[in-house]
């Protein structure tokens, strides 16, 4: 039986990972590299890795680091932020990266979702949407709008039209971030993620809002999803206690999730 | 010497760190001369039949490809796509494949499970075999396929996982040994299985 994955999600700045909370405020964790290695022999069943900044000053992503935690990581690793061409895609596949994320560049040129899924299978490409809760009006039926650009351009475009869109054309995983919960440590957006495994026949990965065992099994149960992207619970300084994944794994286990076991 | 099979749509840097752990003596070819030095051979793969095996075509490497693994008999891996291709015909894209292994490659059924198939799954072996006797039965290694393979021959099925249907998940004839799921990428259980082909010997 496939088991429920937990991917645990770095946003990086120059090397190292930063926590924010809805989109502000990032703080100091420590440097990828590092923080990969630690997860990857406590288990974790998937990295995946942000160049938060890579979008917005236009760059590439930032491939010495990629290589550096492809290295020390033989788990599913995904890396997002930069990307702008099916070059710039070959280039992070082989820095070592399983898949790639694509998010603000697929809203303005949905064709690089196609693009890459041809040139490297469905598999490759996960479409990572950026949602908040609007409410529901002409063109937005499901309530929820895309936004970009670390959450800062509204693109008028409904997250549940959206993402079938993504599938259509290519995207092997969907992920649902809610805006509104990122970095609060109050729970998925079970609505928007249940709303997207609905629509769409590909992985989805709920992803924002997640503090507690509970909400993991719900996001993974009453929201649908196949993986639940975590990140504070895990390693935030501003949790009072983190959790190990054998933590998680055993308390999603005791909640009916089922989950890879863990190897002593 | 390894030689890890390295064309465009493939991720043999990932396979190439996963040996650098293990300490296992490899370079990655991705022309016929550089497989000269080489006297075991894995094939990774990500992505479509038709695009790796028409990259395995523009590189030159099916003909010494083949002389080596089924000519010369040398210890051979294949992961994920680098498994469908060693049989006869892969229904993704109506592709020929290599045709080493009899049996065909069809697709999951989509009115019944997500498709592709994305996580960690586990796998049952029918009969125990030198590049899987580190693996613990019913172990979990991380798989991402939309088709699978089916044998002609069940004999050639080494191990077995559920996803809606029960698919062929590692196969193994004579010096060949193939696994759907990422060997270089199901965590200390598929190092394991990488750690036991660099030393197997076939023709014990």
């Amino acid at each position: 039986m496939l088991t429920k994955r937990l991917i645990a999600c770095f946003d990086v700045v120059e090397g190292r990972v930063t926590k924010a909370q809805q989109f502000q405020d990032n703080i100091d964790v420590a440097p990828a590299e590092d923080l990969a290695q630690q997860l990857y022999e406590d288990q974790i069943d998937e990295i995946v890795f942000y160049d938060i900044l890579a979008s917005a000053e236009r760059r590439m992503i930032d491939l010495p680091v990629v290589r550096a935690v492809a290295r020390h990581v033989f788990v599913p690793f995904t890396v997002g932020g930069g990307i702008r061409s099916i070059d710039d895609m070959f280039e992070v596949l082989k820095a070592g990266a399983e898949k790639i994320s694509v998010d603000s560049m697929a809203v303005r040129e949905p064709d690089i979702i196609r693009q890459g899924a041809e040139a490297f299978g469905r598999q490759c490409i996960v479409l990572s949407t950026q949602v908040q809760r609007v409410g529901a009006r002409e063109g937005i039926p499901s309530g929820y709008e895309v936004f970009i650009d670390g959450a800062r351009t509204a693109t008028g475009l409904d997250a549940v039209d959206w993402v079938r869109r993504g599938e259509e054309l290519g995207a092997g995983e969907i992920v649902v971030n809610s805006i509104d919960r990122d970095g609060t440590a109050s729970g998925y957006d079970l609505e928007i993620t249940r709303a997207v495994a609905d629509a769409v026949n590909v992985p989805v990965i709920a992803s924002g809002g997640a503090g507690t065992i509970d909400h993991i099994a719900d996001g993974l149960t009453a929201g649908g999803a196949q993986a639940a992207i975590i990140s504070s619970i895990l390693y935030s300084p501003r949790f009072e206690r983190n959790l190990g994944v054998r933590e998680l794994k055993d308390g999603l286990r005791e909640r009916g999730v089922a989950m890879r076991p863990y190897l002593d | 010497m390894i030689g890890v099979i390295d064309y465009r749509a493939g991720n043999a840097p990932s396979v190439g760190y996963a040996l650098e752990r293990l300490g296992i003596e490899h370079r990655l070819v991705a022309a016929p001369e550089a497989l000269e030095t080489c006297d075991r051979v894995i094939l990774p793969g990500v992505g479509a039949a038709r695009a790796t095996l028409d990259s395995l075509a523009a590189s030159g490497l099916v003909a010494p490809l083949t002389r080596l693994v089924i000519d010369e008999r040398v210890p051979f891996l294949g992961i994920c796509i680098g498994l469908q291709v060693l049989f006869e015909h892969s229904a993704e894209g109506e592709t020929p494949c290599l045709g080493w292994i009899p049996g065909g490659v069809q697709r999951f059924d989509d009115g019944t499970q997500r498709v592709p198939q994305i996580g960690w799954n586990a796998v049952r072996l029918r009969r125990p075999h030198p590049v899987t006797a580190r693996f613990p039965d019913g172990g979990h290694c991380y798989f991402v396929n939309s088709y699978y393979a089916a044998p002609a021959d069940p004999g050639d099925v080494l191990g077995e996982t559920s996803y809606g249907v029960e698919f062929c998940s590692i196969v193994a004839s004579l010096n060949i040994v193939a696994t759907q799921f990422h060997a270089e990428k199901s965590g200390e259980l598929g190092l394991g299985i990488l750690a036991s082909f660099a030393t197997w010997d076939p023709s014990c």
